[in-house]
């Protein structure tokens, strides 16, 4: 191609960006990335949403992404701009999440001489990234970026940085079009029949089965979301979610055991411990989910299906390992029950569910709410009722959420029916994800309810993302659970260190009513039981960004809890259940 | 697939196959540091430069649990051709190269020459004081060799880490027929 024909960088950017289908962009301006910015100015088919911290930019995309299944997109300026953005990188790393981030970077020349804005991009990110790239030649540049969103979207997705000097964004470069190969990255998504053959065996002669699924489901699609409930429903086998999966297979089927793990249920977490045979598909056996290892489901068989090999066998050993996609697999593993003619053991299985059915009978997320009108808000009782609320209104609804109580409340008490609908920081435990995810999925999604159910602390860490809302009329509701504590750490600060609320309680918080309205959104507040319906409906009815202030009673603490460095059937189920808290060892004690 | 034992510990020498780009050696050597994994011995060189791709030789230990989940996280890596476990895919070679300086006079210097004949060693660099040998084999050959220097005036040493290959036919892309 002649030179006089070529196009600059940035425009050679925008177009691949635009060839991957790219329609919305979140990000921050800066020297280094000015010439994208004259780029963007010049054209229509991408949209720029301007945040106002380039970490929130991060967490918009992934909302973007987990709401859709498309790759979210970054833009961000060299030196702090990449900096800020490290956290949502890595958080967008631990959970899986599409994101393609565009960094600033100085001109090549200057690389390494400590310039202005100047960063080791690339060396900082490596540890929060799929995969990076610094841009050196522009004749790498269009390729690089067909690369890094076929990275990104393929295999176990994951955030990919590319770094781009600002010489290489003035400069010419030449267009390729958009390939979906690369010479090394090659990852497995077809299942090896062999191992499905043994899984199909195991499973069929369960008497204690259980499916365990994680958001490995959901990043496969609605599809895979779709074949697993069939499954589930073919087999009439128990099934449970991590965090990241609820919403995968619908919260209201009988079959479903709720959120297993720290803050599962009992019935899951104790059909779990006395499961024969378990099926992982698309989780990876966290830490928060296992509990102590050595005591971790300890009479079962274990099948996992993942897409990363690496999840196999990575904390808890297992005898069928099936590598590749969670949507293939549960088709493949349909198919090959159905070949074989298979059928459950249905007098071991209905014996499993009388034994589950007791374990639910302990109704172990069970509260009392004081109905006078005056009486102190339980967060539980606020999540039901935003819950029935949104159930009753058209809309299809979004939820994001912060990281502490009030997001174990949320994944309790508010049941999910669908994949993609369920936004929260479950890797990292991000505070400050929710609302910049809730104006990602918003964008998205402009006439679907969104709502971020936050605490007081976590808000305020991405608080000056309200400006965003405001310049771009997004009518996301932020449903404060306010307790003026950090209430994970004070829960934790009571069990674990002697009620030493050492730093968890937030003096001078704002006035949130205030705070909505300085930046031209609807302020709300519930002092007690009698407001809360009012309240809610109210928000659900506005048309524009709210912030609801739920005052909620400060003592409250989430349970069940399997307590750190316990087992499954050690759980606590709180006052309801008049438990004692079990004593706690030192070796537990260093488990956050 | 039957679950790894996770009770004994072992070497690997894992070879590795890599895209000769920047950055390369900077991911693999974070993944071992940043998860805390050993590394006992790392070398790395372009070994075709038509294709541009270099080998990186990893000597790691761990349980078989760890040293599967190492092998996991490398094929991983975007620019990651092959990953090959070189100790349990079948018999290999492994050799390393060390310069061990050797400072001193009379009988010791004596002795030290003799004990370089022994073990093959070639005199690279001499003064009236010191020898620099060149030595080459298995680690432990290595070992043993600078352990016997050590009395001997052993002044200083410069180590290769490990070069390694399976026997026969097999290559880390396949088998060469």
């Amino acid at each position: 191609m002649p030179a006089e024909t070529m196009q600059s960088g940035a425009e050679v950017l925008l177009r691949a960006l635009k060839d991957q289908g790219v329609d919305v962009v979140f990000g921050y301006p800066g020297g280094a990335v000015l010439p994208i910015y004259d780029a963007i100015f010049n054209q229509n088919a991408i949209r720029h949403i301007l945040v106002r911290h380039e970490q929130a930019a991060v967490h918009a995309a992934e909302g973007y992404a987990r709401s859709t299944g498309k790759v979210g997109v970054v833009l961000v300026t060299s030196g702090p701009g990449a900096t800020n953005a490290v956290t949502g990188l890595l958080d967008a790393l631990m959970d899986s999440i599409p994101v393609v981030c565009l960094t600033g970077q100085v001109p090549t020349h200057l690389i390494g001489n400590d310039a202005f804005q100047e960063a080791d991009t690339t060396g900082i990110t490596r540890p929060a990234t799929k995969h990076n790239y610094l841009v050196k030649r522009s004749d790498d540049l269009a390729r690089v970026v067909h690369e890094a969103f076929y990275i990104a979207r393929s295999g176990r997705p994951g955030p990919v940085v590319i770094d781009l000097p600002k010489d290489i964004l003035i400069g010419k470069a030449p267009y390729v079009a958009p390939v979906a190969t690369h010479r090394s990255y090659r990852p497995r998504t077809e299942p090896d029949p062999a191992q499905i053959g043994q899984a199909v065996a195991l499973l069929k002669g369960a008497k204690r089965p259980v499916i365990y699924t994680g958001g490995g489901v959901v990043n496969a699609g609605p599809a895979a979301a779709a074949a697993l409930t069939r499954f589930v429903r073919m087999t009439g086998f128990p099934c449970t979610s991590t965090l990241m999966g609820l919403g995968a297979f619908p919260a209201s089927d009988p079959q479903f055991l709720g959120m297993l793990g720290m803050h599962g249920t009992f019935e899951a977490n104790l059909a779990m411990h006395g499961a024969d045979v378990l099926l992982a598909v698309g989780a990876r056996f966290d830490d928060r989910v296992t509990g102590r290892l050595a005591a971790f489901c300890p009479g079962a068989k274990k099948i996992h299906i993942d897409i990363d090999p690496s999840s196999i066998n990575k904390t808890v050993p297992v005898d069928v390992a099936i590598i590749g996609d969670a949507g293939r697999a549960i088709a493949e593993l349909t198919a090959a029950w159905e070949a074989d003619a298979a059928t459950p053991d249905r007098a071991a299985l209905a014996e499993w569910w009388r034994q589950i059915d007791a374990w639910r009978a302990k109704q172990c997320l069970r509260f009392t709410q004081d109905m006078a009108p005056g009486a102190i808000i339980k967060p539980q009782y606020a999540i039901r009722r935003l819950h029935e609320l949104t159930r009753a209104q058209s809309k299809d609804t979004f939820i994001t959420t912060e990281v502490g109580q009030h997001q174990m409340w949320a994944a309790q008490h508010f049941g999910f029916e669908k994949p993609n609908r369920w936004m929260t920081s479950g890797g990292l435990g991000t505070m400050g994800y929710g609302l910049p995810a809730a104006m990602g999925v918003q964008l998205a999604h402009p006439d679907a309810l969104v709502i971020d159910i936050a605490g007081e602390a976590s808000i305020l860490m991405n608080i000056q993302e309200m400006g965003t809302l405001a310049q771009y009329r997004l009518p996301v509701k932020v449903f404060i659970l306010n307790n003026q504590y950090m209430g994970m750490i004070r829960q934790w600060q009571e069990l674990l260190h002697g009620s030493r609320y050492s730093e968890s309680y937030s003096n001078a918080l704002p006035d949130f009513v205030g705070l909505a309205e300085s930046f031209h959104a609807t302020g709300l507040r519930a002092e007690n039981v009698g407001q809360l319906d009012g309240v809610i409906e109210r928000m659900l009815a506005s048309d524009r960004a709210v912030i609801a202030d739920i005052a909620v009673d400060p003592a409250e603490n989430c349970f069940p809890m399997i307590p750190s460095g316990a087992a499954h059937n050690e759980m606590i189920l709180g006052p309801e259940h008049e438990d004692e808290a079990r004593g706690i060892t030192d070796e537990g004690l260093v488990l956050v | 697939m039957p679950a790894p034992d996770n009770n004994h510990l072992r070497s690997a020498t894992i070879s590795v196959l890599v895209d000769n780009e920047s950055g390369v050696l900077a991911r693999v050597i974070g993944l071992f540091s940043g998860r805390g994994y050993n590394i006992d011995s790392l070398t790395v060189a372009p070994v075709d430069d038509a294709r541009g791709r270099s080998r990186i030789n990893v000597v790691t230990s761990g349980t078989e649990m760890v040293i599967e989940q190492i092998k996991a996280q490398l094929d991983r890596l975007v620019p990651v051709h092959r990953v090959a476990d070189l100790t349990r895919e079948g018999p290999h070679v492994a050799r390393e190269m060390a310069l061990v300086k050797v400072v001193g006079t009379g009988d010791g210097r004596v002795e030290a020459l003799r004990i370089a004949e022994t073990f093959r060693a070639r005199v690279v660099d001499t003064t009236i004081e010191s020898f620099v040998f060149e030595l080459t084999g298995a680690t432990e050959k290595l070992d043993a060799f600078i352990e016997l220097m050590r009395p001997l005036g052993l002044a200083e040493v410069s180590r290769t880490g490990v070069a390694a290959l399976a026997r026969g036919t097999r290559t880390i892309g396949g088998n060469v027929t």
